[in-house]
């Protein structure tokens, strides 16, 4: 039997986990879902991330990747707001 | 040595663990958290990292600088957590068996943390706390 859901474990930082609230949630998406769906699924819950739409960057299990690429089950999906190490 | 640590950066530690008897050469490069900034008072500076991708992303970027230079010793050192004015936030030191390419791997190493390395810098000022505009991140 088909599963209809992935579970992925999904990390905010600095802007964005003040934004949601959170520093990590736990989430059930369609399979093959992308970073883009997902972040318009966090936008929908958190309307203040829809500031940040233009400027994230997603890191898929702690590389960088585009945020078209499909997901899969136990990914960490990090949203990455712009960096000010230094 | 590629971390992040909450305490006071070692300098002597970083220095140690670059040098060697074939490098002739040895460039540290050390920022510190800088008061004044955007003309106000700061009081100090909390910073945040995602663990585990900004050890990585150091990684990388020393692949690079030993793809680039040759230069196979180079340590990055970044704080976390509350930072204090004046203190070290970050260090990098390369060293090689001559300076110039000492010199050019310590400068890019330096740019690359802050365009590739997950960490974010919040300045506290008297009026209250600012997230730093920040760099869009760039991969290589």
């Amino acid at each position: 039997m088909q599963t209809s859901t992935i579970k992925i474990r999904v990390l905010l930082f600095a802007t964005l986990r003040e934004a949601v609230g959170k520093n990590e949630l736990e989430l059930e998406v369609p399979p093959s879902s992308t970073p883009t769906e997902v972040w318009n699924h966090l936008v929908a819950a958190s309307p203040a991330l829809k500031d940040f739409d233009n400027t994230v960057m997603v890191a898929v299990n702690q590389e960088y990747v585009q945020p078209w690429v499909e997901l899969k089950p136990g990914d960490e999906v990090a949203f990455i707001p712009p960096i000010s190490g230094g | 040595m590629f971390v992040l640590t909450e305490d006071p950066i070692d300098l002597a530690e970083i220095e140690q663990g670059v040098r060697r008897h074939e490098n002739g050469g040895l460039v540290i490069f050390m920022g510190t958290v800088r008061s004044p900034s955007q003309g106000r008072p700061v009081q100090f500076i909390e910073y945040e990292a995602y663990r585990g991708m900004a050890e990585r992303e150091m990684e990388r970027i020393a692949e690079k600088v030993c793809e680039k230079w040759g230069v196979r010793h180079l340590a990055i050192v970044h704080r976390v957590g509350r930072v204090a004015v004046g203190e070290a936030a970050v260090v990098v030191a390369a060293a090689s068996p001559h300076r110039r390419q000492a010199f050019e791997a310590c400068q890019y190493a330096m740019d690359r943390v802050k365009e590739a390395v997950p960490i974010w810098k919040k300045e506290y000022f008297p009026e209250g706390p600012s997230w730093s505009s920040g760099n869009l991140s760039s991969p290589e």
